[in-house]
């Protein structure tokens, strides 16, 4: 029998309070796709961080070609053949493409990198797998889907016997999608072998020659694109039916609660990030904004919330000007803002659940009465938000950096759902956040909505956009390039909006 | 059990400096045991010492004080030191050079000169933070020498007192001097009060909460509403200020007038004292006790046992150095909580 | 205007000479003994600046170097006064160097402190051990001899600047233009810019962060260990307590002013001793009278104004401060 090009036994990493990957065991052979199914938090990134010594594993082995792999031993993988596109890009931002893609393994002249040989490495890696980059641009300044591009490289660059691709479709329009899968399929045609994660049952079908689904840690099944079908899968990857589709009634638009006026907004290098934009949201719906990721959906978002300066043009609340750079006074006029990052934003990691859940109210009644705080109200506060809005947690006084994920934006969301509010911005409201969360926050949006406040929805899950919104927008280059209805948006057609193509 | 943890590092951390300092005088030829003996005797074993004792320990709550505030604002105040200084010149000047007044004036207005000189030192470095991105180490710690230079240049030369050879000031009338009650020091008093009203407001008031939202998240505090700049300056402000109370207290209840040798590393002792307690307001209040202790009755080493006080340096230095690192922590697996997180590079 | 002119890369380099210039039209015989002073106060600042890029560079904020400066100049003089060697004592300062970068690696990479206290620790301890140990008595044999480099040392201006100094400074010069040339030609510089921007993609390139990080604290250290060695055997011979005299903090500003490059850190620090060597001439022709404590204040002034001008606008990089946590990349 040959050999299997990766062979992991028995592989369990603990985390305190989670096991991340319980008792897996997998192979991939020369030529072949693997895809690696699972929800959020499932453990598909501890699993293939441990193939490449990122994360030493509690037991089990892993044997590339058959030579054992110690644990931690990035420089053995890659030695062995192995490349990986990380979930996060591992790219030095400063750095330009070429320094990025030699890194770890220079070409020198004596004791100097021969930089003209590092760029004409570069270039002919470009050449080779058709995947077009400038050697010299500097790596903070390219698109996200270009910097996949060098990842992608970066991995390739050695002559890999495995790839491995943690979730690389996360960043990308479908187009681009598509564009990757089929260099993924070329490169299995030549005998690489492709371990491709997923969370998108779409891409997994597509591509794989086997899926494996990783369920809380462990492997729950093996099937074929050819024997499964979208709702198995789903079922497997959850463990029970899932909704796909949000339930929601028909959206009861109102008056026209928030509405921005020929916004200019800067990003943090300054260059232009939202040139000149018009938009109403109306009280009772959910406008959804959909597009890649770096189109200027972050810093839209912070200057509506006044926490980034607006260049030019003004963000109105039932025709009152909002202030600029004061989120506290903007959530005061009725903006309520569920952060994109919620860790740096959103919480206080070392903060009690009580102390988080007031947040940006801590010196208003009943919590504060003058100068003091009233820890009776807190108390109660909490103990209400929490059984109100599902937050599992051993204690109100646990610290929010405890929580999982899920449980964290569900802090958050319960801090601004829970207040009077006329507008809710939800930026990326689900990332990171387990199936069953997201479901109850995709609930509480749209409870929300009927409620009477008027919903801005920002994902990149161009599937959320699509189940939650009663409009849509696209977003392309700092700019609408369209309005959609919700409920007869097509898939494509947005995907072509959103890399900027005309229809 | 926590609570009992909490008590058990600090303690065993002692219990090692203690040691490695026998081991230092042993290879030096002296007796470290009856050093010992003689220290704690001589700072704890008699009223007269312990009242010594709690004169030296009450600067150095408040500089530990001074420490802590900001630390749990997220700023590392390495400029006690000076502002406990300015406090100090600017109280004595206060002190000497107002004529005229009553005690329950003339006192409150010297202890005002003190802090409020004190509290701009710190301003300054909170300003440059604030306003220019500038890392409060390095500033404050300049400002250090600067204050330093500052009281040499007054003490040798307008603040100078007449017909001195040495570089001081005249000392302090006795309307400005903080008089004893019932033969304790009342700036002691004043520290304790000061430590549990400081305990309180972290514990308790939004003010508290803001500075402290702040120190642990910046951008959270942005977002929540709470001015970050503001809470910069206003506890660099009140840390400096109450560094310059505490050189205020010792210049106007113990040394009487400024002299430039005097009151030396009282600062970089609070530093010492705050990491200790770990932030914790009512934690500074032991270390200072065993830090004066230790500073006020080193001399008795040196009758005793032939050891230079310097040792108190090393031994405390070793204190800090057991009770920061993790390594003692680990061994007792004590639950780091309250952990002072000072570091964002230059720029922030 | 001025201000962006200020900012750019190149202008201690520009400030610097345009001041020497402007003094040698005016007095080229004071003018040259300026700048040769100016070498003399300048070269131990950016030698102790270059500790901090080593450190920062990989990731690790530095502010231990006074410490190191103290604790290795304390170390270098008694044992070259014991031993009546300058070499031997040169060896114990920079291997004392060496270890306390060793420590500051251990509380920082290894027990991930937070790496300002972990710094603070290391100076405490270096004033406690210093002070401690010191006796007052000993004395060294001699100090390092100046090198006159036959010929050049003759050149007008150039030759008493550049070519009339002790070995160490002549080695210190070298050793800085090494490192800028290490830094941003070699593997190893690469590697260490990258763990100190972003350690997790030099990590995930094969690049041990933890190893890279211990290995350039270490020989930072060392080298901070050789700037103890010469303040101590060959700039002024001699030692007392609190001799490091706050250089080690003005070298982290003249690093942040230096933008983090060995070459710009040297700049800055000879503009720094420029400054100083000027208002010393002042001092010493009497041209105008100052009382001494103000000219002591000089580089503390001129390292917050420094501070002041330069940070918030340089970006420091980008990992600084933070340990590294492979599991979470
Ligand atoms: N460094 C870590 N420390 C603690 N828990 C972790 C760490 N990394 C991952 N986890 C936990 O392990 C589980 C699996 O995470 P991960 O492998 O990233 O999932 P996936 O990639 O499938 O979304 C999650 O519950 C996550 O919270
Ligand atoms: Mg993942």
């Amino acid at each position: 029998m040959k050999t299997p090009l990766l062979e992991l036994t028995n592989i369990t990493k603990k985390y305190p309070g989670v096991i991340a990957n319980e008792d897996i065991s997998l192979t991939v052979n020369k030529g072949e796709i693997v895809a690696l199914l699972g929800e959020n938090g499932a453990g598909k990134s501890t699993l293939v961080k441990a193939v490449f010594g990122l994360v030493r594993p509690d037991s089990g082995e892993i044997r590339i070609n058959g030579h054992l792999i110690a644990p931690g031993d990035t420089a053995g993988a890659i030695a062995h053949g192995v490349g990986m596109v990380h979930q996060h890009f591992q790219l030095v931002p400063v750095m330009s493409v070429t320094d990025n893609i030699i890194l770890g393994d220079e070409p020198t002249r004596g004791l100097f990198i021969n930089k003209r040989a590092a760029r004409a490495e570069v270039l002919a890696l470009s050449e080779k797998y058709g995947l077009q980059v400038d050697p010299d641009a500097i790596v903070e300044n390219l698109p996200v889907g270009m910097q996949q591009r060098i990842e992608i490289l970066k991995a390739l660059r050695k002559d890999v016997d495995l790839l491995i691709l943690d979730e690389p479709t996360a960043v990308l329009t479908p187009q681009e999608i598509d564009e990757l899968l089929n260099v993924i399929r070329n490169l299995a045609k030549s005998g690489v072998g492709v371990l491709f994660i997923s969370h998108k049952l779409r891409e997994v079908i597509a591509v794989a020659d086997r899926i494996v689904v990783l369920r809380n840690g462990k492997a729950v099944g093996i099937t074929t694109p050819k024997e499964s079908d979208e709702e198995s899968l789903a079922h497997l990857m959850v463990g029970r039916d899932v909704v796909l589709q949000v339930e929601k009634g028909e959206a009861k638009a109102k008056e026209v609660v928030l509405s921005i006026r020929n916004l200019h907004v800067n990003d943090d290098r300054k260059l232009t990030a939202v040139t000149g934009f018009d938009l109403d949201v109306h009280a009772g719906e959910i406008l959804g904004i959909a597009g890649v990721e770096g189109n200027g959906q972050r810093e839209l978002v912070e200057a509506i919330c006044g926490m980034r300066p607006r260049i030019k043009g003004s963000v109105l609340v039932s025709g009152v000007e909002t202030p600029d750079m004061h989120p506290r006074r903007v959530h005061a006029m009725g903006i309520s803002h569920i952060p994109e990052d919620r860790e740096k934003h959103g919480l206080v990691a070392s903060y009690s659940i009580e102390d988080n859940l007031v947040l940006n109210q801590f010196d208003q009644p009943p919590f504060a009465k003058g100068w003091i705080r009233n820890a009776y109200a807190l108390e109660s506060n909490a103990n209400t938000l929490v059984k109100e809005f599902d937050i599992r947690t051993p204690s109100i006084k646990t610290t929010a950096g405890a929580l999982s994920g899920g449980n964290k934006q569900k802090v958050v969301v319960a801090r601004e759902l829970s207040q009077k509010t006329k507008v809710v911005v939800a930026a990326q409201p689900t990332r990171g956040v387990d199936v069953g969360s997201i479901e109850f926050i995709h609930n509480q949006l749209v409870a929300a909505r009927d409620n009477g406040a008027a919903v801005l929805l920002v994902s990149a899950e161009l599937d959320e956009v699509l189940s939650l919104s009663d409009r849509i927008a696209v977003m392309f280059g700092g700019k609408i390039v369209a309005f959609l209805d919700g409920k007869d948006a097509d898939r494509a057609k947005i995907g072509r909006l959103m890399a900027g193509l005309s229809e | 059990m926590k609570y009992v943890r909490s008590w058990l590092l600090p303690v065993i951390a002692l219990a090692i400096a203690f040691a490695i300092g026998a081991l230092m005088m042993k290879l030096q030829g002296a007796n470290p045991l009856k050093a010992y003996e003689s220290l704690f005797s001589s700072a704890f074993g008699s009223s007269a010492g312990i009242s010594k004792t709690l004169g030296k320990a009450t600067p150095l709550i408040i500089s530990g004080l001074a420490v802590t505030i900001c630390l749990r604002a997220g700023l590392f105040n390495i400029g006690v030191q000076g502002q406990l200084l300015a406090g100090a010149l600017a109280s004595a000047w206060a002190g000497y050079a107002i004529h005229g007044l009553p005690l329950f004036i003339h006192l409150p207005i010297a202890l005002f000169f003190g802090t409020f000189f004190g509290a701009l030192t710190g301003i300054i470095a909170g300003a440059l933070k604030a306003y220019r991105g500038v890392h409060e180490v390095i500033t404050t710690i300049m400002l250090n020498s600067l204050v330093l230079q500052l009281g040499e240049y007054l003490a040798y030369g307008p603040f100078k007192e007449p017909g001195q050879q040495l570089a001081r000031t005249p000392e302090v009338l006795s309307s400005a001097k903080i008089p004893d009650l019932f033969g304790m020091p009342v700036g002691f008093f004043i520290a304790i009060t000061l430590a549990v009203i400081a305990w309180w407001i972290f514990k308790k008031t939004t003010s508290g909460f803001r500075l402290e939202t702040v120190g642990r998240n910046k951008n959270a505090a942005w977002y929540a509403g709470i001015s970050v700049k503001r809470s910069i300056l206003i506890s660099m402000f009140i840390g400096g200020g109450l560094a310059g109370l505490g050189g205020a207290i010792e210049t106007l209840g113990v040394v009487g007038r400024y002299e430039p040798a005097f009151n030396a590393g009282l600062g970089f002792d609070g530093i010492t004292i705050a990491l200790l307690g770990r932030a914790n307001p009512l934690a500074v209040i032991p270390g200072a006790i065993l830090f004066g202790g230790m500073r006020g009755a080193g001399g008795s080493m040196q009758f005793a046992a032939g050891v230079s006080p310097d040792i108190i340096d090393l031994i405390l230095a070793l204190v800090l150095f057991f009770v920061t690192a993790p390594l003692i922590g680990k061994w007792i697996k004590t639950v780091r909580g309250n952990e002072a997180i000072t570091t964002g590079g230059w720029g922030n | 205007m001025i201000k962006k002119y200020l900012g750019s890369r190149w202008s201690p380099f520009v400030a610097t000479f345009s001041v020497i210039l402007f003094f040698y039209l005016k007095d080229a015989l004071a003018t040259t003994s300026v700048v040769a002073t100016s070498i003399t106060f300048g070269l131990p600042l950016a030698m102790a600046a270059m500790v901090g890029i080593m450190c920062e560079r990989t990731g690790i904020v530095n502010i231990g170097i006074e410490g190191t400066l103290l604790v290795s100049s304390f170390i270098g003089f008694f044992v070259a006064s014991v031993s009546g060697n300058l070499l031997v004592g040169l060896f114990a300062a920079v291997c004392m160097g060496a270890v306390s970068g060793l420590l500051l690696a251990l509380l920082s990479v290894t027990w991930k402190m937070d790496q300002i206290i972990a710094g603070t620790i290391i100076n405490i301890l270096a004033t406690g051990l210093t002070s401690f140990f010191y006796k007052q008595g000993h004395t060294l044999p001699s100090t390092f001899p100046e090198i006159d480099i036959p010929g050049l040392s003759a050149i007008p201006f150039f030759g008493p600047v550049l070519f009339m100094h002790g070995p160490l400074t002549f080695l210190g010069f070298f050793l800085i233009l090494v490192l800028w040339v290490a830094l941003y030609f070699t593997p190893w510089g690469l590697r260490s810019r990258s763990v100190g921007e972003h350690p997790g993609s030099a990590d995930t390139a094969g690049v041990s962060v933890v190893r890279m990080r211990y290995l350039n604290v270490t020989i930072a250290g060392a080298f901070g260990g050789l700037t103890g060695a010469y303040l101590t055997l060959e700039l002024v011979g001699s030692w007392d307590r609190g001799f490091s005299a706050g250089r080690g903090f003005t070298a982290l500003a003249l690093m942040i002013f230096g933008r983090w490059n060995p070459l710009g850190a040297l700049a800055a620090a000879l503009f720094f001793g420029v400054a100083q060597a000027i208002t010393n001439q002042l001092m010493i022709t009497e041209v105008v009278t100052i009382p001494q404590q103000f000219t002591n204040m000089l580089p503390y002034v001129l390292t917050i104004l420094i501070l002041a001008i330069s940070a918030g606008k340089v970006r420091a990089p980008a990992a600084e401060g933070q340990p590294y946590e492979k599991e979470s990349a």
